[in-house]
């Protein structure tokens, strides 16, 4: 991909996540979020990763964060008025994150080659490649995230529903005066 | 290169202005077709100095619908309620259209076409996985529903915003069915290349379109189309009787221009979707690339007019469909909230997949795919 | 201009694993924090395509596809949890969130 479309994906989801970290409002947080989402789908549309680059925006920016939109609405979070936390606490993170940075940048900066020097079979990326390996080489894990995500809709379900006794507390519904 | 460039924005701009004109034009069908349907006149007023009065031309209404109105709408002071967020605010209607006037860069609106040594694709942006985009930016749609509502600071706009995201994941899932058995079907994902395998007949007379192939899945992706459009019989969203407006009651003049330009967008897309899979989008019945043949007839034609007669029958096509949809507005009454759930998690969900199932049977056995 | 190379992208997809770290550690609301987990997993999707992208072979793909999966289940639950904690403590600070410290 040519290096200017790279360095604007790149600037983008930078300032856009670190807009997630930063802002008071949780509704921009999740604004942000999305941008971030959609630029690392264009990063991977650009790396020939057709399939995943679009499931991530279906998925991740169509799906996922219209759950975390409906948390926020049905828990009502408002802005967040003073920061919150020691200031100790935050000393010390920031120089562990500051240290992550660090050692992960030292370890990638190793990795060798230009994007233009690999070339790739000609279905790279595409469905008909993704479902190739997919249903062939890793049909068992398939088949496990199938449960998985069965697993994780009861799961939520049974986590997240109101109990007979809340719903009373909540909304009760006898003995109400005529 | 930068013809190429050139050629690229020429054709974006030229099928956004489609969009656009076509979505305004609805706006008039919509209001003369109601009134037709509902045994009154409709808007009849507005004209330029009685022009057409003079002649002795009744009032179609196109000066209110296409001149009055938007005028009106353009000039409407643009405020923001107290209390609400001024960004988020203004956001909503741009997050809303954005998407769907996007999601018309992949649709192929014509044959490939010759000039000089260069091949002209009638398509904005050619693609190889055209049915996945129109999935994506259908699946962006909805933030510009609950931005819209959650930011006017206002209890029923929100109870508008929530019910409309609602609904619009629910049939999305719906929608994404049944273009999965299309595109079993067909094979690709790219929509051009199947419009062109909707071309011939099968024994000798019968074009190969979609509908014949796939008939389970036109009725799910019409209705899942009119749902994500939020129109009725859908659109308690926008509930007109208990939630005034629903998620756009808090907007005004040119954001709520934003906000109606998208529903009619949205019926514009659901129209060419249909058309894309189901009736062969450009395709004229017996129409080949040199004219038509039929049995032993046949009638040559140049192939200039072959790729225009291909454009005249897609946007006939659509906007066949269009007038389809606003036919269903009319007629019917609206869903409740959990008839509306219902239909689409216990209805459509269920349908859509038992289709794909026997879509990709079919498909094996007829093909005799292995591995 | 210089042509893109593989490091550069793995520096992107540090960066922003980062920036998500220090999200989780700095931040106490909790929806923020997992917002910022969300913002670490995609970061390794990146580093995972990038990768398969210069290997030129597919698995690193389907296993960004099954990051993606399992990242959504995790949504639900993890959303399910929160939804449930605030119906019991009114809060979503993680800082009050403190009935087993001594």
């Amino acid at each position: 991909m040519p290096a200017t479309l790279f360095i604007f994906l790149a600037v983008v989801s930078i300032i856009t996540s670190l807009g997630v970290v930063v802002q008071r409002n949780p509704i921009h947080c999740l604004l942000a979020l999305i941008l971030t989402l959609i630029a690392i789908g264009a990063l991977f549309l650009a790396l020939d990763a057709v399939v995943v680059g679009f499931l991530q925006i279906i998925v991740y920016v169509g799906a996922i964060m219209v759950l975390f939109l409906f948390v926020i609405w049905l828990l009502n979070l408002q802005v967040e008025a003073v920061p919150t936390g020691s200031l100790a606490v935050k000393f010390f993170a920031t120089i562990a994150a500051a240290g992550v940075a660090a050692e992960l940048f030292v370890f990638f900066s190793k990795t060798t080659g230009a994007l233009g020097g690999v070339t790739v079979a000609a279905g790279y990326g595409s469905i008909d490649s993704l479902a190739q390996t997919l249903f062939g080489q890793y049909l068992m894990a398939f088949e496990t995230t199938s449960i998985l995500l069965l697993v994780a809709v009861i799961g939520a379900v049974a986590i997240a529903r109101r109990t007979i006794p809340e719903r009373e507390r909540d909304a009760p519904t006898r003995g109400t005066p005529t | 290169m930068a013809i190429d460039l050139l050629i690229g924005a020429v054709k974006a701009v030229v099928i956004l202005l489609l969009v656009l004109n076509l979505s305004a034009v609805l706006l008039w069908f919509e209001r003369k077709g109601s009134a037709l349907i509902q045994d009154r006149v409709g808007a009849n007023r507005a004209n330029i100095f009685g022009i057409g009065q003079r002649i002795g031309l009744p009032n179609f209404g196109l000066m209110n619908t296409l001149m009055a109105d938007p005028l009106k709408l353009f000039t409407k002071e643009d405020f923001v309620p107290e209390g609400a967020d001024h960004f988020l605010h203004s956001l909503g209607p741009f997050l809303a259209l954005f998407p769907v006037l996007v999601a018309f860069a992949v649709v192929p609106f014509g044959d490939s076409f010759q000039i000089g040594d260069r091949t002209v694709q009638l398509q904005a942006a050619t693609f190889n996985a055209g049915a996945l985009y129109i999935l994506a930016t259908i699946g962006v749609g909805v933030y510009g529903v609950a931005i819209g509502g959650w930011a006017s600071n206002n209890r029923w706009a929100l109870l508008g915003a929530v019910r409309a995201t609602a609904q619009m994941i629910s049939y999305e899932i719906a929608m994404g069915l049944a273009i999965i058995s299309i595109v079993i079907t067909f094979g690709t994902l790219d929509l051009q290349s199947i419009v062109h395998q909707q071309g011939g007949v099968w024994f000798g007379w019968l074009p190969r379109w979609g509908i014949c192939l796939q008939p389970l899945a036109f009725v799910i992706l019409l209705t899942a189309g009119m749902a994500e459009s939020k129109r009725v019989p859908f659109d308690l969203p926008e509930g007109e009787s208990e939630l005034i407006a629903g998620y756009f009651t808090e907007y005004s003049g040119g954001k709520q221009a934003a906000f109606m330009l998208t529903d009619f967008a949205e019926v514009v897309l659901a129209a060419v979707l249909v058309t894309l899979f189901f009736f062969g989008g450009w395709q004229v019945p017996w129409l080949y690339s040199d004219g038509f043949h039929l049995g032993a007839h046949q009638l040559l034609l140049p192939r200039a007019l072959v790729v225009i007669a291909g454009v005249l029958a897609f946007w006939i096509k659509v906007v066949a469909f269009c007038w389809l949809q606003i036919l269903i507005r009319w007629t019917m009454p609206r869903f409740r909230y959990d008839q509306l759930m219902t239909l689409g998690w216990k209805g459509l969900v269920p349908l859509g997949l038992l289709n794909v199932l026997v879509t990709a049977l079919v498909v094996v056995m007829a093909t005799g795919a292995s591995g | 201009m210089m042509t893109v190379s593989y490091s550069w992208v793995m520096a992107l997809s540090a960066a922003i694993f980062a920036i998500g770290v220090a999200g989780v550690l700095l931040r106490r609301n909790i929806l923020i924090m997992f917002m910022s987990i969300e913002l670490m997993l995609n970061a390794v999707n990146l580093a995972f395509v990038a990768m398969a992208r210069r290997m030129g072979s597919m698995d690193g793909q389907v296993i960004v596809f099954f990051v993606m999966t399992v990242a959504a289940a995790e949504a639900a639950v993890g959303l399910a949890i929160i939804i449930s904690i605030f119906r019991n403590r009114e809060t979503v600070n993680a800082d009050e969130l403190n009935l087993m410290r001594w």
